[in-house]
């Protein structure tokens, strides 16, 4: 099997599937003669032309509300954020107008559209370049929101919401681009709604997503290693829909868990997860769930401030010696 | 066929187009008195915007349009939608919330959709859906069509940042978008001149390059004559066009808003309604010799015997089922 960039299965999905399908089109900054300010689109504009790989000037809102227009005429957009930080500019259009023609219009207007970019913090970027917001977007019903972890993952699901007939949020991470892992060749689509144990383990269940699947790993290891724990590492993958069943399916084998997230805490990802757990797993808990989030601050500059407020290895190890009663 | 003769047909037909388009306002403006009725009566909820005064706008550009073109507009589209041609009885069921309503009673006044007759809706947030109707236009480009999509908006939109980024990429892309603007003046009750630091609209257009025209809006016959314009624009060069129809709406802003509300005059308003756009095509007609004020009156009659039977077929539609809850959240 191939081992291919995070970066360069994105590029496959969107290759194969404009390639697949003339309806799939790719709008936004840099996209094309830039190749993406991430390369994401690398060579796409050469290969599918101007019509299909579309540079817009610097407008969230006007390009996002462009994309919707066109997924209404019968296209199947995928639009590009630089990062999903300037995607808040977007807003009203994929909350207001994405997510709710179809119901608004009484099951008339299906809008097949992704809206994709990088999510969360990478390296010092400071307060307004550094934030993750899939606890805003997966609190719309009418959008799917999926956010990849892996290379493979990243292709197959990338797939998946191109073919979706709602709008599919993608979550990418600019610190997972270069990461590289095997991804299958040719059709490979992942399935919307389902979770994957990226590691399995029989003492304690560490939930993540996207780029905390890293640190949840490291995290896995570390109290292997030192702690005689067995984690299992579940990659929700997808968080709205979420797969339930995966997260119960884990927490009644291990009656612990530790849920990973990139955001804040008031009303993360990670506080839906646990108020699942607490109703699906009474039973089966032997601790109170805990969190790990980013720190409750506006992301700072300084590099050991940041890193301060960012989830670690180091935080997930303390918090599962926590719910396994080893402090 | 002799000149004589071609000029008879083209004279017909334009008589039989004015006509029409009469009718058509009538339509409109008992529609909207009887949904006021309604809306007092407590039949209709939430926020409703009557368009009357507005009438020659939607039916002037309407009449320029194919079936196949594109229409969009904001929350004030009852008028829009009759005018395209979507029954009466489905635009009232649907403000009356029914399972028979043009968006199955889950969109109300502000959201009548009508896919089939490429009535893309009625949208709620000022200006918001101006970017829509250009990715409508762009979808009938990447397609190699040559359909157009006319888009509403108030004058208030004009300040929201989604006019400006949309009729800049609508130029930059040679989007075939008709960008209709109803100036009536006032944005819920505040003045446009007071919050526009350029009230002239159609001065917009040229920051984007794009072609533009100044537009009577209580004149049908200017109304549909400068559409067709915007139409041959965009549906032969796929060049973009900002129309400003200055009009005039007769009622408050919303059902909540009184008759002229602090904001106006009633003398202004009054003054207005020497410009009802029915009264000027109605008396153009009897000037003409075209309709005497006995077909006038049959035409009334004929309109408001369609109104009540609308109304008749609202009432007694049911509502949506329970289970419509869940529906249309997510297609398949």
């Amino acid at each position: 099997m191939p081992t291919l960039t995070y970066r360069d299965a994105l590029n496959q999905a969107l290759r194969e599937e404009m390639q697949r399908d003339p309806n799939v089109f790719l709008m936004g900054e840099e996209v094309g003669v830039y190749q993406g300010a991430y390369k994401v689109s690398r060579g796409l504009l050469e290969e599918f032309g101007p019509m299909r790989v579309v540079d817009t000037p610097i407008a969230e809102l006007g390009f996002a509300g462009i994309g919707v227009g066109a997924a209404m005429a019968g296209l199947r957009p995928v639009i590009e954020f630089m990062t999903w930080n300037f995607a808040v500019l977007a807003q009203d259009q994929i909350v207001n107008s994405a997510a709710k023609l179809l119901y608004e219009s009484g099951g008339q207007l299906p809008l097949p559209i992704v809206f994709r970019g990088p999510n969360g913090a990478a390296l010092q970027l400071g307060a307004q370049h550094s934030q993750a917001w899939e606890s805003w977007l997966s609190h719309i019903p009418g959008l799917k929101v999926v956010a990849p972890a892996t290379p493979a993952d990243a292709k197959g699901l990338l797939k998946s919401a191109i073919r979706d007939n709602n709008p599919v949020i993608v979550l990418e991470g600019e610190m997972l681009y270069n990461t590289k892992g095997d991804v299958p060749e040719g059709e490979y689509v992942v399935p919307i709604g389902r979770a994957d144990v990226k590691r399995e383990g029989r003492d304690v269940t560490l939930i993540c997503h996207s780029k905390t699947v890293t640190v949840a790993l490291k995290a896995a290891e570390q109290l292997a290693e030192h702690e005689a724990v067995s984690a299992e590492v579940v990659d929700l993958r997808s968080l709205r829909p979420l797969d339930l069943e995966a997260i119960t399916t884990s927490v009644a084998k291990t009656n612990r868990a530790v849920v990973v997230e990139e955001g804040w805490p008031q009303c993360g990802i990670g506080a839906h997860v646990v108020d699942v757990i607490q109703r699906e797993c009474f039973d089966q808990l032997d601790a109170p769930v805990l969190r790990v989030t980013q720190a409750d601050v506006p992301m700072p500059y300084n590099k050991q401030l940041e890193r301060l407020a960012k989830p670690s290895p180091d935080k997930v190890v303390a918090a599962a010696r926590h719910v396994l009663y080893l402090d | 066929m002799t000149t004589a003769t071609v000029q008879d047909k083209k004279d017909q037909a334009q008589a039989e187009l004015e006509r029409r388009m009469l009718r058509q306002m009538l339509l409109i403006r008992r529609f909207e008195e009887k949904a006021a009725e309604a809306y007092a009566l407590g039949k209709i909820g939430g926020f409703c915007h009557l368009y009357i005064g507005q009438e020659a706008v939607a039916v002037g550009s309407l009449a320029a349009l194919r079936d196949d073109d594109y229409v969009i507009s904001s929350y004030r589209e009852h008028g829009q939608a009759l005018a395209r041609g979507v029954s009466p009885g489905a635009v009232m069921a649907e403000l009356f919330g029914k399972a028979t309503g043009c968006s199955k009673g889950k969109g109300g006044s502000m959201h009548l959709f009508d896919v089939g007759k490429r009535f893309m809706g009625g949208h709620g947030i000022v200006g918001g859906h101006i970017p829509l109707g250009a990715g409508i236009g762009f979808g009938i480009k990447y397609k190699g069509g040559d359909q157009v999509c006319l888009c509403y908006f108030g004058e208030a939109a004009v300040n929201i940042g989604a006019f400006h980024e949309t009729l800049n990429m609508a130029s930059v892309y040679h989007l075939p978008v008709i960008f209709c603007c109803e100036n009536n003046r006032y944005g819920m009750g505040t003045a446009f001149e007071r919050v526009a630091a350029v009230t002239d609209v159609v001065e917009h257009a040229c920051s984007y390059d794009m072609a533009a025209e100044l537009v009577n809006g209580m004149d049908v016959l200017a109304v549909h004559a400068a559409t067709q314009r915007a139409v041959e624009r965009a549906r032969t060069g796929g060049h973009p066009t900002l129309l400003e129809m200055r009009t005039y709406r007769f009622m408050g802003h919303s059902m909540s808003d009184p008759l002229h509300g602090v904001y106006r005059t009633k003398d202004e308003v009054e003054e207005q309604k020497k410009r009802d756009p029915i009264s000027q095509l109605a008396l153009k007609l009897r000037e003409e010799g075209a309709l005497d004020q006995t077909g006038l009156d049959a035409l009334d009659a004929a309109v408001r015997a369609d109104i009540e039977q609308a109304v008749r077929f609202a009432d007694e539609s049911p509502d949506p089922d329970p289970a419509e809850l869940f529906t249309h959240v997510l297609a398949d």
